[in-house]
């Protein structure tokens, strides 16, 4: 079970992009728009080896952040959240091992499946790493009003 | 990407995000509001609920989807930059110094992508070296089979061979096993071709300059994608050369003539060397005309020989219209690569001509290639059944439509680029049909 808010589990159901921030090798964020998906316990993000920094950032440095701030790609919701967590990556076979979670992509995105039967047609974007991102933390604004400040969160290790 | 562009775009979105890193080490974020001051070069970002640090370098991002029902989402872009924060009265001031973004609408994932082979290549090398074994992209072995050899293509040699076959027939000479013989001899030199054209084209690095690939030009980018290696390429075009030569030698041995002879040694001169140093007779702006000769005369007449052990004035003649419809395919899957072979010094016609000169050389060849059937048949030196070639014009000038409308556009391109190849495959296997009918009427 995650200890997870209600207001940003549902943005985490709903949400078709976020922005998702690394630490590059010189301590400065790198933000990239990603598909955040989510198994109802950590947040999961593919990255194809195409435009792979990000993974070689968080090999570095596994700390990320995760925010959903527009209501147009997340279902017409209002609230807008940061989630800080720890990111593992998983890449043992860049062919296959990110498949686990392509119902939950398939989910939110169903074109992929079309994309997927032309892998031929562009085959190293299907080679892919998974991100695993285990939340620590949560700020959140359920009215979508960042000019005041959030309601906060922490997961039980942080709490501990 | 410049600050004032930058801050241009940053302007057409409704909010953005800005990120720094916190004091606990890890990535700090707030979505906030804000307004762009193009007079000034900054972001005048609005009072957050968290407080930013103000004095210190931040990330700022501002992104857009647009979600589709039942597909995901499109219209994907993304505005970003580094650059310091100011306090400024209740707000604060962000002055981008290094700013980047995508914005799919300007460039296409497709060469969004492309653009970032390198990357993927750099990612497998450090995985390869951590695990001391090498970590390759994979494809099906059928799919790697038909990339690499780009077999769908091969239309082009069975298209004038099998002109060649009816020819003979018609003036009294087949044999079918001949005619598959020569059949799998074309179909191996324009394997060997494919690849070779391809190792050339990456050692040159020509297919490494182009990021406008589409599956009619831009080669079978099996080696800029890490899934064949050169070495291996090189050794697939020779084994496929041998292959081809092989069966050559063998059809001259049954059906000896001189004429077969210097078909078959021209026509492997001409395939190796199209790409091959020192002639690259590509390089040189012949390359429409070497595939013209080759796609046309030479197999065409290779076939008729083999069958007849002589030459027709008849079949040479029915090998024009091929040799034109074979030469504006490649002239057309120029198009999209123009740019990048003019830089690796490929001088096609595409390269060198103005676009109105372009789609208007494609218009007088095609209808040149029409009129030669036309005259072919009139004069009495085509079967008059061959008329029935004449049923491709409408898609001569639907291409031509095309050319016209998606010049610049190398994606919209490659409906018109599909349907030149069908253009040439539906001439030639309609000339074809005309040779059958002729056959069946005498």
């Amino acid at each position: 079970m995650t200890w997870l808010p209600e207001d940003v589990q549902r943005l985490l159901d709903a949400a078709l992009v976020a922005e998702v921030a690394v630490i590059d090798g010189g301590g400065r964020p790198v933000v990239h728009p990603l598909l955040p998906l989510w198994d109802g316990e950590r947040i999961y993000i593919t990255s194809s080896i195409l435009f792979s920094k990000k993974l070689e950032h968080i090999r570095n440095n596994p700390r990320v952040s995760v925010t959903i701030s527009d209501p147009a790609a997340a279902g017409g919701l209002r609230a807008r959240c940061a989630i800080q967590g720890d990111a593992r990556i998983f890449e043992e076979d860049p062919h296959e091992t990110w498949e686990r979670i392509l119902p939950l992509w398939r989910e939110k995105e169903p074109a992929i499946d079309a994309f997927l039967g032309k892998r031929y047609a562009l085959p190293l974007f299907f080679e892919r790493s998974l991100i695993e991102i285990t939340p620590r933390r949560v700020a959140w604004w359920s009215d979508g009003d960042v000019g005041r400040a959030p309601a906060t969160a922490a997961g039980p290790e942080v709490a501990a | 990407m410049k600050i004032d562009v930058a801050l241009q775009k940053f302007a057409a979105y409704p909010h953005v995000v800005v990120t720094w890193v916190g004091d606990d080490g890890y990535p700090a974020q707030t979505p906030a509001e804000f307004s762009a001051d193009h007079a000034a070069g900054v972001l005048r970002i609005h009072a957050t609920g968290v407080p930013l640090p103000a004095g210190r370098q931040v990330n700022i991002i501002a992104s857009h989807i647009r979600p589709q029902a039942g597909t995901g989402y499109d219209e994907r872009r993304y505005v970003t930059a580094w650059g310091a924060l100011a306090s400024d009265g209740d707000g604060y001031v962000f002055r981008p110094e290094r700013a980047w973004g995508w914005d799919e609408a300007e460039t296409p994932f497709f060469e969004y992508s492309e653009r970032s082979n390198e990357q993927a290549r750099k990612y497998l090398r450090t995985l390869s070296d951590e695990r001391g074994a090498p970590v390759k992209p994979r494809l099906s072995r059928f799919w790697s089979v038909l990339i690499t050899t780009r077999l769908p293509f091969l239309t082009a040699t069975f298209v004038p061979i099998l002109i060649g076959v009816a020819a003979a027939a018609y003036d009294g000479h087949f044999n079918i096993w001949y005619a598959l013989l020569t059949l799998l001899g074309g179909a191996a030199i324009h394997v060997g071709l494919n690849v070779a054209n391809d190792v050339f084209d990456a050692m040159s690095g020509a297919d490494e300059a182009n990021v406008n690939p589409t599956q009619y030009s831009g080669g079978s980018r099996v080696i800029q994608r890490g899934i064949v290696t050169l070495k291996q390429m090189g050794a697939i075009s020779i084994g496929a050369y041998a292959g081809g030569i092989s069966v050559g030698l063998l059809l001259l041995a049954m059906r000896p003539s001189v004429e077969l002879l210097v078909i078959g040694v021209a026509g492997v001169f001409l395939s190796v060397f199209y790409t091959a140093p020192p002639l690259r007779l590509v390089h040189r702006g012949l390359g429409e005309l070497t595939t013209a000769i080759g796609f046309g005369p030479l197999m065409l007449l290779g076939a008729y020989a083999v069958q007849a052990q002589e030459l027709s004035f008849s079949a040479f003649v029915a090998s024009v219209p091929v040799a034109i419809f074979i030469a504006l395919i490649l002239y057309v899957n120029e198009i999209p690569d123009r740019n990048s072979d003019a830089k690796v010094g490929k001088r096609t016609l595409p390269a060198r001509l103005s676009q109105g000169a372009v789609t208007t050389l494609f218009l007088v060849s095609a209808l040149a290639a029409f009129a030669v059937v036309a005259a072919g048949a009139a004069f009495g030196t085509l079967p008059w059944p061959t008329l029935i070639a004449l049923l491709g014009l409408p898609l001569a000038f639907s291409v031509h439509r095309g050319i016209r409308m998606y010049y610049g556009d190398p994606y919209a391109l490659m409906a018109t680029m599909g349907k030149n190849v069908q253009l040439h495959l539906v001439v030639g296997m309609l000339l074809f049909a005309g040779y059958c009918i002729a056959i069946a009427m005498d």
